[in-house]
This record gives structure tokens, sequence and C-alpha cells, in this order.
């Protein structure tokens, strides 16, 4: 029986894999954009997994909105990738240089 | 349904996309645009200011139309104003357009409206990733700029992971809890004596990500270089608006949602406040961008608003929208006189270097800028010291006088950089003059805004405190 556990640990696994993907990627910003929507489906299955356990509705109202929300970031995110590559030439992460920090 | 109590939100809603279309037009309607979008901020407002204060929880308790909420909102809308008039002249001399850019600045003072009367997680994440998603845009702004195009994708990254993890908060608190409700969470916190570790755990990742939305120190590390990168009217922005409504928003979340948990978030909030007071301070030496510079000293002011947080108490709160309140004048009045660094053929000029001399070249800018470093450092005589007293007070009367102490300490090594800028101004050979810019309407705003910060603004204390005082007490 797969329990509100399992969906928990399925959804903790994914974010870890999701921060990771951000911190340990040196390669390609297209990752990292891979790795933010890992991040908010992560969330989304941990609300629709409470909602389903309390049997409340909300939770899956939440998801809505993340799911909406995410798309508008993903749009205005490859929008700034496609400025930034046509400036450097470039979408790797190691590139993203011209200021220190 | 009392749609009168989010009429404020209703105006800039519909002028902001009015406004889209008609930026559509093309450049020519920068300055419709740019008026156009002052004038709903205005009306926005005055609609705050006619509106009830206690119309109550609206839309089955997803907002709230209160006094903390209409406090930060008059924050966040006039300096929206402020920063929209500040770029214009600014986005017409390049190949930019700078139609839309009024346009995103409503859309993100939509956001941090809804952020600061939110009284539920729901709520709270919309309306903070609409003041993001614009801001993102907004950093990006100028796409012939390498340096703008890399802050842009910068904040998104980190701006999209720091929303991750507060929604991974999120959806540990409505899972432990049952509800997005701030009311609901506080009773779900106040039924064990020791918070669940699903629970904590929830409160942990929210305040991560909030932390990173105010800048506080762990998470911090996209500042300067967004702040550096930005066009300056769009940092002028972000390091006023988006940030006081940010701050405003944690607070709520810590004194309503977990107002029962406040033995486990203060810890957090307390090491937060002082990393960024020392770390604001001590970063700050190397910089030679005036930029980075306002960025770290940006910083180093929410440490110190975040004092006023961890004494938890009313007169804490109290202490945090005075503080606000000043901060954003402060750091809005430095941001114009950083506008005027040009050089003689109009050229932006960023380095501090460029300042040497200044009293001898521009004694009025000069001047100004002094006034606010003044102010920002806290040095008595000038405005920017009663906020940062404010703060300690609410510390030491909850009982945390190691934590004011430690604070003030903060505050005396900060005070060597703001003192620095000054020497350069004064005491430095004269470097190239900077170009003469005409202005009138920006000159008029230095110059209230050093008439806030100066001597003249404690007149200021008795009224600015009681409208503090009453937001704050909306709280509890």
């Amino acid at each position: 029986m797969i329990g509100l556990d399992h969906y928990l640990t399925v959804a903790a696994i994914l974010f870890t894999i999701g921060v990771l993907g951000i911190f340990l990627n040196r390669r390609n910003i297209i990752l990292m954009l891979m790795a933010i929507e890992l991040i908010l489906l992560a969330v989304n299955i941990n609300l629709v997994a409470f909602s389903a356990f309390l049997g409340d509705l909300t939770g899956q109202v939440f998801a809505m909105f993340v799911l909406t929300v995410a798309a508008a970031e993903a749009a205005i995110g490859l929008a700034i990738l496609v400025i930034f590559f046509r400036r450097r030439g470039s979408i790797a992460v190691d590139d993203a240089d011209r200021m220190r920090g | 349904m009392n749609l009168a109590a989010i009429l404020p939100e209703l105006i800039l809603t519909v002028s902001a996309i009015v406004l889209m279309m008609v930026a559509a037009l093309g450049r020519r309607m920068t300055p419709v645009t740019t008026w156009a979008s002052v004038a709903a901020l205005i009306a926005a407002c005055f609609a705050l200011l006619g509106q009830p204060q206690s119309a109550g929880a609206l839309f089955g308790g997803l907002i709230v139309a209160d006094g903390f909420g209409a406090f930060g909102k008059l924050i966040c809308f006039v300096s929206a104003a402020v920063a929209i008039v500040a770029a214009h002249g600014w986005f017409e001399r390049g190949s930019e357009h700078g139609a839309e850019y009024p346009v995103l600045i409503l859309f993100a003072s939509v956001g941090m409206a809804v952020m600061v009367s939110s009284t539920s997680l729901m709520t709270l994440y919309v309306g903070l990733e609409l003041s993001s998603l614009a801001s993102y845009v907004l950093a990006s702004y100028r796409r012939t700029d390498e340096r703008s195009a890399e802050a842009g994708l910068k904040y998104f990254v980190l701006g999209a992971l720091a929303s991750g993890i507060l929604l991974y908060g999120i959806s540990l608190l409505y899972g432990f809890t049952g509800t997005t409700g701030f009311a609901g969470v506080a009773a779900a916190f106040a039924r064990d004596a020791t918070p669940s570790i699903g629970l904590l755990f929830g409160l942990v990742f929210t305040l991560a990500g909030l932390a990173f939305k105010i800048s506080a120190v762990p998470f911090h590390m996209w500042t300067p270089d967004v702040y550096e990168g930005a066009p300056t009217p769009v940092t002028a922005f972000f390091a006023s608006a988006p940030k006081a409504a940010a701050v405003l928003l944690s607070t709520r979340v810590c004194l309503e949602a977990m107002a029962p948990a406040t033995d486990a978030w203060r810890q957090i909030v307390i090491f937060a406040a002082l990393a960024s007071i020392f770390l604001g301070a001590i970063a700050a030496y190397g910089q030679t961008n005036i930029k980075r510079l306002l960025a770290y000293s940006s910083i180093n002011n929410v440490g110190f608003a975040l004092i006023g947080l961890a004494a938890g108490t009313a007169t804490g709160a109290s202490a945090i929208l005075f503080y606000m309140a000043i901060y954003v004048v402060m750091t809005l009045g430095a941001f114009l006189c950083v506008l005027r660094m040009r050089t003689a053929d109009g050229q932006p000029v960023e380095t501090l270097a460029s300042l040497s001399g200044l009293s001898q070249t521009r004694p009025a800018l000069a001047w100004a800028i002094a006034f606010f470093m003044f102010s920002l450092a806290g040095i008595p005589p000038f405005f920017g010291f009663w906020p940062k007293l404010l703060v300690f007070w609410a510390a030491v009367g909850a009982g945390y006088y190691p934590l004011a102490v430690v604070g003030i300490l903060g505050a005396v090594i900060g005070a060597y950089y703001y003192l620095k800028i000054v020497k350069i101004m004064f005491f430095d050979a004269p470097a190239e003059p900077y170009g003469k810019v005409r202005a009138p309407l920006e000159t008029a705003l230095i110059f209230l805004s050093a008439l806030v910060i100066s001597p003249v603004g404690y007149f200021l204390i008795g009224p600015l405190g009681r409208l503090a005082d009453n937001a704050a007490g909306s709280l509890f």
C-alpha cells in the first residue's frame, strides 16, 4: 500500500536533485531551468499528496497556481537566457562572470 | 464582496493592463506611460487613504485590509512612483525602449500590494511571484548591456530557487496544519508545546525563502551583482519598494502565522540580523563601485530591521515599519544622487574614484550625498539615527540586551565606509567634473528626501510614529 510518506519521500528526493542541479551544474544554464522545474514539480507532488490525504481541495488549487506561475517563470527565464546568449554567444554557467561575486 | 477595500490594487491592475497596450504602440509613448503610471500610483495612494482601514478579512480570508497593509502599500507605491520618475530620461538616451518600464513597475507594485496584505500562504506566493517576475525582467531591461543581461540571469536563477525553497516550506506547512490561512497555521502551531518536526521544516524553509527576498545574510549573494548590473533606476527600485514589501511580509508571517512558535524562529532571525549587519558592514570595505556599495548598505540595513522583528513585540513591529519608511527615503535619495553621476557627454559613471573632490566641482550634489551617507550610517543629528534607536529600544524592551549591544557595534563598524565616501568627496583632489543634468523634478525629490532625513525630520516622529503604532497594532 502506498501511503503519504512514500509521496513525501519522492518529493523530497526530487527537491534535493533540483537544488543540487542548480549548485553542482557548471555547464549549461538550460539545465538550471530544468532543475527549477524539478523543484516546483516536487512541491506539486507534496501539495497534491497532502491534499488527497487531508481530504481538502486547497492543496490542489494551490498546485494549479504553482503550475501557472511555473509556466510564466519558464517563459521569462528563457527570454532572459536569449538576450544573454545574444550578447555573449554562450550559455555556459561559467561565462556569467562580468561582475565579481 | 467588498471591492472598495481592494480599490488601490484594482486601479493599478487596470492601468497596468491598459498601459501595456499603449506601450505596444512604440517608444514615442514613453512619456505617456511614464506619467500615466505615476498618476495611477498617486491615485492608488489616495484610494488607500480613503478606504476603511478595518475592512477585515476579504475573499474568504485570502487577503486583509488593515493598517499594516495600508502602511506597507503606501511605502511601496510612493517608492515605485519615485523609481519611475528617476528613470524618466534615462532610457531614452540609448537604443532602449523605455515605454514598458513603468508598466513593469506597476505590475510589481500590484504584487507588492498583495504581499503586504496577504493572510494566506497562497496569496503570499502569488503576490511574491508577481513582484519577482516583473523584477527579473526589470533587472535585464537594458538588453544591449552585457552586465544587465547577466544581472537578470543571476537574479532569475537564484530568485526561482528561493521561490522553490519557499514553496516547499509552504507545502509542508499546509500538509502539517491542514490549512493555508495564517490564522489556521497559527492555531496549529499553538496546539503543541513544541512544534512537530514537519512544521519546523516548513518554518525553516519558508523563512529561508523570505530571507532571500529581503537579501538577509545567508541568502544575500545575488544582491551585489544584481544591484551593480541592473540599470540604476531599476536598482533604486529594487533597493526600496520590493525590499520594504518583503520585510513587511516576513514580519506578518512571523508575527501572525508563526506567533506561537516565536522561540523557534527568533534564533533564525537573530542570526540573520547580526550576520547581515556585520557582513554588510565588512564586505563593503573593498568596493569601488557605488552601486555595489549601496547593495551592501541595503544588506546592512535589513539586518537592523530584523532586530526589530527578533523582539517579536508590537513595539518591534512598529519600529520595523518606521525603519522601512525612513530607509526607503534615504536609499531613494542616495540613488537619485547616483543617477546624477554622469560624464560630460551623459554616460553614467559608477566608480567611487569619480566622486573625488566633488565638493569643489558640484558642492550641492556633494552635500546631498553626504547627508544620505551620514543618515544611512545612523549618525545622531540626522534622522537615520532615530529608526535605528527604535529597533534597539524594541530589542532592549524585549530583554535582548546582547543583541542590541552587538547591533550597535555593527552600526559603528558600518559607519566607516559611509564616512569614507564623505572623505573622498570633501578631502580628495578633484577628478573629472560630472556633466550637467537638467531634471528639476528629480532635484526637487533629492531636496525633499534630504530634508526628511535632515534633523528637520524629527518633526515627523509624532505623526509617523502614531501611524506605525496603529499599523503594528493590527497584527496583534
